[in-house]
């Protein structure tokens, strides 16, 4: 884009935990967009604001600490300066913690690209005692340095104003040429040399980048020049080769430590005086630590940890009860109000059934999912789940997995009540790829907030006496097989080392409300977007499965002709008000017997006619499996409804019934029901409540699965595994329970 | 003045980062947190199962495993 143009496009890159997403939040507000890199699930999010008549457009880059090929995030972060080669890099640096932070400007300066400075949280360093002088910063570095406080949107005006400065000079990439001393830089010289006589890589990266990442070995960088010239790129291996052999021997160490130790040492000789300035001695991290003293302690941390999560559970249902009832009850009034207005038949059949009860039940349950969502981001934010992973990660690493598993587990119902699909997002924190994968594919096991509805229905009708606790139970459960199948996973198709830990615990830190609501909004868009699209779908396609065939017509017959029998046997006047409605006014025995067999006689036609339609062939083609865990065809129409998403399970159940019931009384909910039903009882339910915890994730989370792993292969071995497991335990529950004579 | 493992540190035990043995992804992921050898850390505390180990280095906290903290060879006083 020129310098002329009135769009800018401008990247904002810097640690994790710098107050990114907070100045970008604070600069685009409710303008931005959240999508995912193509071909990948890292997040990409995107904003727009404008200035003086310009309009920008920013893009947030995932939180990284330097610009090496190792994790997803930080290709993604590169590979977006390559690419889309944005005029001004927006680098946010912690002014608190400005060392480190430059470890990444640095890179981003070795790159070349353009880039202006956000020094942000000049107040908490300011607070501690720290001041950093702007304008010495910015000649050193020789870029613009701008103090903002992120979190009150102070100084982004600024920012901006000197970032299209920058993009309107018409600055080009300029490299900042480091020296990384007298072993490396002579070999360095001469690689540079070679890729730009055969112009290696050249229209991508500066050439002494190139040479720089070929002695860091860099996988991706030297994927690509093999690809390029693969004779040139033996040649510059050598000559790494030579150097790394020098330095070994010489100074036991590898060029890449190397390296880094020059870029340390160009920082601390950056701020070697007159930058920063320690007014007094205060430590930003006093009441941070304060805190950790008892929230990490060793008695006292796990205690209040499982206090917190018992306090999120609470806050979650009680408050979501009201709010989850109005919902319920706006959406049985339409339903009711469809029924008045429109004609009987298919349409009829259609929207009510189909339509209102599919997408109400879960549209009902975002109040659930909003609280849900915003305690888990109240915990991020604060920085608690940071010391969560820090305190969990010996259990986790016993199973092969990550403390930042931790993160995944959660968001996919460690507490009952998330979602599978961020969660399985959240794996990517995770840098190897086997504990990642081992924890997306264990993370479903939770019992996501779809799941959750479900459970509590079955529970509802149950195990009334012990709520709370059988919920409880459930959600231990979950976390044991979780845990339990990731170590099996882990220790045969998945083998091998763990990752690096290395964890910041950031200071901890009052979470601003917008932050948290943009943060729980997005989450919940995701999830009303997946009932307003494919649970819609879903929900057509099942009712229609349901409906179609209807019943041939000697059946039909058979049953109008058992009906007349039973109302010719009934004197004239009765039969005549018997016909016109099903419930008679009279307590005369011999009329109320005839309007039971009646309604007994409707009810055993729907069930014929569910029966045999696609779905409930379906069902009853599977009991040869099913009826070893107990399920009779409707379970299984359910459970097949269930693959689309989870929340279906509980529709379809109650299509399933009302279908098959023409009696249904609408004040009686579907707990009731099935508590009336004869195939049901406690055990029946118990083996259903974990088939339903364990079985194949929903396809919104095998599409995720499959984009995470980068293989369908991964997908559909969630989808076949889970299942098996499930079939394997409901199995041995119902037929355990039935030898113990339950 | 002695060197010793990280692992070794006691909570609230000061040194300076000598050495740093670990190589490929985990000496890389060491040195993005600035643990390079000159580099000054304090043990903050240990996680109620005795590991992983917190560690206050360049004014923030990093988190690391015992068996990682093997790779960082620390000079410490030598009272202790």
């Amino acid at each position: 884009m020129s310098a002329s143009a009135k769009e800018h496009l401008f990247a904002l890159a810097g640690n994790p935990n710098c107050g990114k997403t907070t100045l970008f939040n604070a600069i685009t507000g409710a303008r931005q967009h959240v999508g995912n890199y193509p071909g990948i699930t890292v997040e990409k999010k995107e904003g727009l604001c404008s200035l003086d008549g310009r309009t920008l457009r920013l893009v947030d880059l995932p939180g990284t600490y330097s610009l090496t090929a190792y994790s997803l995030e930080e290709l993604v972060a590169r590979d977006f300066l390559v690419h889309e080669r944005p005029e001004v890099v927006i680098n946010i640096v912690d002014a608190s913690n400005l060392e480190r932070n430059l470890y990444l400007t640095v890179q981003l300066l070795e790159l070349g690209v353009p880039v202006v400075m956000a020094l942000n949280m000049v107040d908490v360093a300011e607070s501690r005692g720290i001041r950093i002088h702007c304008d010495e910063l910015s000649r050193r570095l020789g870029i613009p340095v701008v103090p903002t406080v992120a979190r009150r949107g102070e100084g982004k005006e600024a920012l901006l104003r000197a970032a299209v400065d920058v993009a309107e000079s018409g600055r080009r990439w300029e490299p900042l040429r480091l020296s990384y001393g007298a072993d490396i830089d002579p070999a360095l010289q001469d690689m540079e040399r070679l890729i730009v006589e055969k112009g290696l890589l050249t229209d991508l990266y500066p050439a002494r980048w190139t040479a720089l990442k070929i002695l860091e070995e860099d996988e991706q960088v030297l994927g690509k020049a093999r690809e390029a010239d693969p004779a040139l790129t033996d040649e510059l291996l050598a000559q790494a080769a030579k150097v790394t052999q020098h330095i070994q021997k010489t100074l036991d160490s590898y060029p890449e430590a190397i390296i880094a130790d020059h870029r340390y040492g160009y920082i601390s000789g950056l701020l070697r005086e007159g930058i920063v300035e320690q007014r007094w001695r205060g430590d930003r991290l006093h009441l941070s630590d304060q805190i950790d003293r008892v929230l990490t302690n060793r008695f006292f941390g796990p205690l209040i940890m499982l206090a917190i999560l018992y306090g999120v559970y609470q806050i979650t249902f009680t408050y979501s009860e009201v709010p989850v009832g109005w919902f319920e009850a706006a959406f049985a009034a339409l339903g009711s109000w469809a029924e008045s207005v429109l004609p009987e038949g298919p349409v009829r059949s259609l929207v009510v059934s189909g339509i209102i009860d599919g997408v109400g039940g879960v549209v009902g349950f975002v109040p659930l999912i909003f609280l849900m969502f915003l305690a888990i981001a109240f915990l991020e934010d604060t920085g608690y789940l940071a010391r969560a992973a820090y305190m969990l990660d010996r259990v986790f690493r016993v199973f092969g997995l990550h403390g930042n598993s931790f993160m995944a587990f959660i968001i996919s119902g460690g507490i009952a009540g998330g979602c599978a699909v961020p969660g399985v997002m959240a794996t990517r924190t995770l840098r190897s790829s086997r504990e990642r994968l081992a924890t997306l594919l264990t993370a479903p096991f939770m019992n996501c907030g779809a799941k959750v509805p479900v459970l509590a229905m079955l529970i509802a009708a149950f195990f009334t006496e012990n709520r709370a606790q059988m919920m409880f139970l459930l959600t231990m459960l979950a976390w044991v097989f979780a845990l339990v199948l990731a170590k099996i996973i882990r220790s045969t198709i998945l083998r091998g080392p763990s990752t690096p830990f290395l964890l910041e615990l950031p200071p901890y830190r009052i979470p601003t409300f917008k932050g948290l609501m943009i943060h729980t909004w997005e989450r919940i868009w995701q999830y009303i977007s997946k009932a307003g699209t494919i649970i819609l779908a879903i929900s057509i396609l099942l009712w229609a499965l349901m409906t179609f065939p209807g019943l041939p017509e000697e059946k039909r017959a058979a049953f109008e002709e058992k009906r007349q029998e039973i109302l010719n046997a009934l004197p004239e006047g009765v039969r005549t008000s018997l016909e016109a409605s099903e419930t008679p006014e009279t307590s005369d025995p011999v009329v109320v017997q005839a309007a039971a067999a009646l309604s007994d006689l409707s009810r055993q036609e729907a069930t014929e006619a569910l029966k045999h339609s696609f779905a409930g062939r379906m069902g009853t083609g599977l009991e040869i499996f099913s009826r070893w865990c107990g399920f009779d065809w409707r379970t299984n129409v359910a459970l097949v409804g269930g693959f689309a998403a989870k929340e279906v399970i509980i529709s379809t159940l109650g299509t399933a019934y009302s279908l098959g019931d023409v009696e249904a009384d609408e004040s009686l909910s579907l707990s009731q029901r099935l508590q009336k039903d004869p195939h049901w009882n406690p055990l029946t339910a118990f083996a259903a409540m974990v088939f339903i915890m364990l079985y194949s994730p929903c396809f919104v989370t095998v599409t995720c699965i499959v984009k995470e792993s980068g293989s369908w292969k991964w997908g559909l071995f969630s989808m076949a595994f889970n299942t098996v497991v499930a079939f394997l335990f409901a199995t041995a529950i119902y037929q355990g329970g039935r030898l113990l004579g339950l | 003045m002695k060197n010793i493992l990280l692992r070794h540190m006691q909570p609230k035990q000061s040194g300076v980062i000598v050495k740093v043995t670990a190589t490929g992804e985990l000496g890389r992921r060491i040195r993005d947190m600035g643990l390079v050898p000159g580099t000054p850390l304090q043990v903050q505390g240990r996680a109620p199962l005795k590991d992983p180990v917190a560690v206050r280095v360049r004014n923030f906290t990093l988190t690391l495993r015992n068996n990682e903290a093997d790779h960082i060879h620390v000079e410490v006083e030598d009272n202790s």
